[in-house]
């Protein structure tokens, strides 16, 4: 146990840390390795093989150091900064909400590198994944609050180990996570910002400017970022059981499949769709449960 | 205690000296020497007056009596003075509130109000002493910053005349009853104090005396203000009759009593009730809050002082003061919490949302003050110990960090000749020394881990705890839409545009000291608040709530701050020791045509040069700017006319249960 300014930080805490540190990574670049391959085969082809991503990564490193603003790759590396920072709050059980807004900081970052070059590609591409981040983080931070009330605290070790097996009580805010998520994972119909379908992008979206060393590092934000979202579905079935454990790992498993066959079902929609589309799912589900659980509470059915 | 009394009479005889002063040269030595004695004397105060008690200052009866008799005076004048003006705009409406109020209020002073015996009349507690430091600090900063920009703003509207004694005449007497407000314990001085607030803002507003603009909108603020100090002069009258005092503390303690033992006197949500609206018209809350975006048109230290440290600052005060009697208890409470919550939840959302599709900064900043005090409002109805603290947090990063912005953009206004976010276009490479400073300032207000953000965390854990998780859903969608606007000016601010010349010399040196030093502050209180928050804040709230014991006061826990604290500095040490390092071989954009080298224009087809422009993104299908703001102000006022008929009903019920008893009335 060590004393963090009131705080209790067990060593299996700061252990789930570490291991996130190293084996997030390896972890997000095999997802992206066997995404592809799901994708070539649901698309009838062979796909590559699954360590490609990383095969990938280590060529782009190998690129010509090439930039057109000095400050780009700054913020880059500021944004895979804060992404592993906010992922170390998650699997060492920091505070939920402070996850959300490290996170947040991470995509802020990312947008900034994009403004930052001042071309027209990148910067639609920025605004857009402002967009998204506009239309998905009512419902994120509602998922914090649904989670909070169902489990009496934010703190995502409480969460985890706490009885309630929350997505019970959190039926609805699990889909309107599902809806954003979509978002989140970058995938289509919602994949506005920077898209890996060729086809339906403007040049590279966010990307466009980015290019060897920085855009390597921005597929290691991206392999965090994803065993970070994953972890939110995981919170949703843990309550401390091997059994719930299990459970939700194969709902994390699940549900990447369920957006992979999403992202291969759809082409891109508009962003006014993305945006209305995606206040209403967070307002109809998000909003009833949150006001459900509210009468719950107030009968004295959950929390403490 | 005597720096008590200085606190209010020094800025009130530099703003006579103002009036007399006709020169610059002799002027501003005088503004800086008068800002730095109010901010020392405030600091000063507030150093050897902190503590867990209410510390009072006794006035020998006498002495009250003649301060008592000089105000009914000066209001009398007053509203004398706002008759005459209203008849010469042929501003009707404004002269009838005057001629109700003041009236009623010196009819209640001569003959119940007389016999009222008060006990405090000031006081000062660690909340008044917080805002005494802002409005020291921040108010006579931008005072200060006023020597510089006033010289350019008499140059550029030769039109408005030079009224600058007037104008700094108007600017210290603010100061002056600023302070006078935060510590007036007698609700007939607040009151006083209150309503030279309004008249020094309306005569502010209305600077340029040519515009009809600037008439229109200083009379919209004045009748909207008049309109809150009607139901404060009520909610006076309502409190002595039925409590037979006029105190603000005796109320404090008999709501607080009553919401302990369940027994609430009839009289007292009234009373609250009308102090409550009263705060919601200063603040600028919905459907009030049009006074305040009309009130750009005066002078940028204007803004920046009506929007950082006086004036909505005086509304929020108030409210946040009465928070302890505030909150909903049962599920059909109709009553001043309901109304407060409801109003500033609302406020928040839907000037958020009204934000977001302006180009004109000086609009942007408005509505973002009116969306902040919003959930600075809706903190203060939930009534709890921690959403007071997130409450009071809020007061004080805002006021840093709005009245930065403010300068800022003042400044980039003077230089490159728009107030326009369109026109801040590569600014960085202009100016690069004030985009800095407004980088700071934006990422202030919504960017974790710096102060706002950390206010909105603790509001959002606080209402979450509260009895009104519903709030909530204001909260999410609120501040989702606030990382929209700012976001979007973020990325102009850091967009980097190739072959911009330097103009950033010609800025006077009192404007980039002022911006210079709030950028500072800006920081500095981000990395220390947590020992504010325990020194000032904390003791205030288990004074202030009973029962609330000083680990539980804290919307936030200790170690969530200091991961917040050592994540600022970590981010302003990547940014300082790596900003624009690279030694990457820095080639032109891609741009769908050959480029032409300037990164601003291509070759397109049939070899013709094409210019690029990149504009930002308003949203203005999705969220309107007047459907927003029509929404917001109908919700509000369906919310206000429900608590407002309710509460008058209560009254009307206690006038028959007295007259049936035989009572006086």
């Amino acid at each position: 146990m060590i004393n963090f300014f009131g705080t209790e930080i067990s060593f299996m805490q700061i252990l789930t840390g570490v291991l996130y540190l190293v084996f997030a990574p390896v972890i997000g670049c095999l997802i992206a390795g066997i995404d592809r391959k799901i994708t070539a085969r649901m698309q009838g082809r062979f796909g590559p093989p699954i360590l490609q991503p990383y095969y990938d990564m280590r060529k782009l490193f190998a690129k010509e150091a090439i930039t057109v603003r000095g400050s780009q790759e700054l913020f880059v590396v500021c944004c895979l900064i804060f992404m592993i920072i906010t992922g170390l709050f998650f699997f060492a059980g920091g505070n939920l909400l402070m996850v959300i807004f490290t996170l947040t900081m991470a995509s802020v970052f990312l947008i900034v590198a994009g403004f930052s070059s001042n071309s027209p590609f990148s910067q639609i591409g920025a605004e857009r994944e402002l967009l998204l981040m506009m239309t998905y983080e009512p419902m994120v931070l509602l998922m914090a609050v649904g989670l909070y009330l169902v489990n009496g605290s934010f703190d995502v070790s409480e969460i985890v180990m706490s009885d309630p097996i929350s997505i019970i009580y959190l039926a609805g805010m699990f889909i309107g996570y599902m809806y954003v998520l979509t978002m989140k994972f970058r995938k289509s119909p919602f994949d506005l910002s920077m898209s890996h379908h060729a086809h339906q992008e403007l040049v590279k979206g966010l990307t466009t400017e980015f290019s060897g060393g920085t855009m390597a590092v921005l597929e290691i934000v991206h392999w965090y970022e994803n065993v970070l979202l994953l972890g939110f579905v995981f919170l949703f079935f843990s309550n401390g059981t091997v059994l719930m454990v299990a459970i939700g790992v194969v709902a994390c498993l699940a549900m990447y499949f369920l957006e992979i066959i999403i992202d291969n079902g759809y082409a891109r929609m508009k962003w006014q769709f993305a945006f209305k589309s995606g206040w209403i799912m967070t307002i109809i589900f998000g909003g009833v449960n949150l006001i459900v659980l509210y009468y719950l509470k107030l009968f004295g059915l959950i929390g403490a | 205690m005597g720096v008590l009394a200085l606190l209010i009479l020094f800025p009130l005889i530099i703003a006579l000296i103002m009036l007399a002063i006709k020169s610059d040269k002799i002027r501003t030595p005088i503004v800086v020497g008068a800002a730095i004695v109010i901010g020392a004397l405030s600091i000063f105060f507030a150093v050897t007056n902190l503590g867990s008690e209410m510390k009072v200052m006794w006035l020998s009866a006498g002495a009250a009596e003649i301060v008592g008799n000089a105000m009914i005076v000066i209001e009398a004048a007053l509203a004398l003075l706002i008759v005459y003006q209203g008849l010469k705009y042929k501003k009707y409406l404004a002269c009838i509130l005057a001629l109700v109020q003041t009236p009623l209020l010196i009819w209640f002073e001569l003959t119940k109000g007389h016999d009222i015996k008060t006990e405090t009349f000031l006081y000062s507690d660690n909340f008044s002493i917080i805002m005494i430091v802002i409005i020291g600090v921040i108010g006579s900063a931008i005072c200060v910053y006023a020597t510089g920009y006033m010289k350019d703003f008499t140059k550029h509207h030769p039109d408005a005349g030079d009224r600058r004694p007037f104008f700094y005449f108007l600017m210290f007497l603010f100061l002056s009853a600023m302070f006078g407000i935060v510590i007036s314990n007698n609700l007939v001085w607040m009151y006083f104090f209150w309503e030279i607030t309004t008249l020094c803002s309306f005569f502010l507003i209305g600077y340029s005396k040519g515009l009809k603009e600037a008439i229109n909108n200083s009379f919209r603020a004045l009748i909207m203000n008049l309109l809150g100090g009607l139901f404060f002069v009520v909610g006076i009258v309502v409190l002595g009759y039925f409590a037979e005092t006029v105190e603000l503390s005796s109320l404090l303690t008999m709501a607080t009593e009553g919401k302990a033992t369940g027994q609430m006197m009839p009289f007292i949500p009234v009373v609250v009730g009308c102090l409550a609206f009263a705060g919601l018209t200063k603040a600028a809350q919905m459907p009030f809050s049009s006074w305040l975006l009309g009130a750009m048109v005066a002078p940028t230290p204007t803004s920046a002082l009506l929007h950082s440290s006086t004036m909505v600052k005086a509304g929020v005060f108030l409210i946040v003061k009465l928070s302890p009697a505030l909150g909903v208890n049962t599920m059909f409470d109709i009553g001043p919490g309901f109304m407060v919550i409801l109003v500033g939840g609302v406020t928040f959302l839907f000037a958020s949302m009204a934000a977001l599709s302006q180009s004109n900064a000086k609009r942007v900043l408005a509505y973002s003050t009116v969306a902040n005090l919003g959930l600075i409002v809706a903190c203060a109805g939930v009534g709890t110990a921690p959403a007071v603290w997130a409450a009071i947090l809020l007061i004080i990063f805002h006021a840093v960090t709005k009245s930065l912005l403010f300068l800022c953009v003042g400044t980039a206004e003077h230089n490159i000749r728009s107030r326009d976010i369109e026109d801040m276009d590569g600014l960085f490479g202009r100016m690069p020394r004030l985009a800095a400073f407004m980088i700071v300032g934006i990422s202030g207000m919504f960017l974790a881990p710096f102060g706002m953000l950390i206010s909105k965390w603790a509001a959002l854990q606080a209402v979450a705890d509260s009895n009104d998780a519903w709030l909530v859903l204001f909260i999410v969608f609120g501040s989702s839409v606030t990382l929209f606007y700012w976001m979007k000016w973020l990325g102009k601010m850091v967009a980097v545009v190739a072959n911009r010349e330097n103009i950033q010399q010609n800025v006077h040196n009192a404007e980039w000291s002022i911006t210079g030093g709030l950028t500072g502050l800006v920081i500095a209180f981000t990395i220390t608040f947590p020992f504010f928050s325990h020194t000032t804040i904390v003791p205030y709230l288990t004074g202030a709530f009973k029962g609330i014991s000083e680990a539980n006061a804290e919307a936030l826990r200790t170690d969530n701050l200091i991961i917040m604290i050592v994540m600022v500095v970590l981010v302003l040490c990547l940014i300082l020791l790596l900003y624009g390092r690279t030694n990457k071989r820095v080639v032109p954009l891609y741009m769908s045509g050959v480029n032409k080298g300037d990164d601003l224009t291509y070759e397109g087809a049939m070899q013709k040069d094409v210019p690029i422009a990149l504009r930002n993104w308003y949203l203005a299908d999705m969220f309107p700017e007047k459907l927003m703001n029509k929404i917001g102000n109908i919700v509000t006022c369906v919310v206000l006319t429900l608590t407002l008929t309710y509460l008058l009903g209560i009254v009307l019920y206690m006038l028959d249960y007295l007259k049936s008893m035989g009572g006086v009335l």
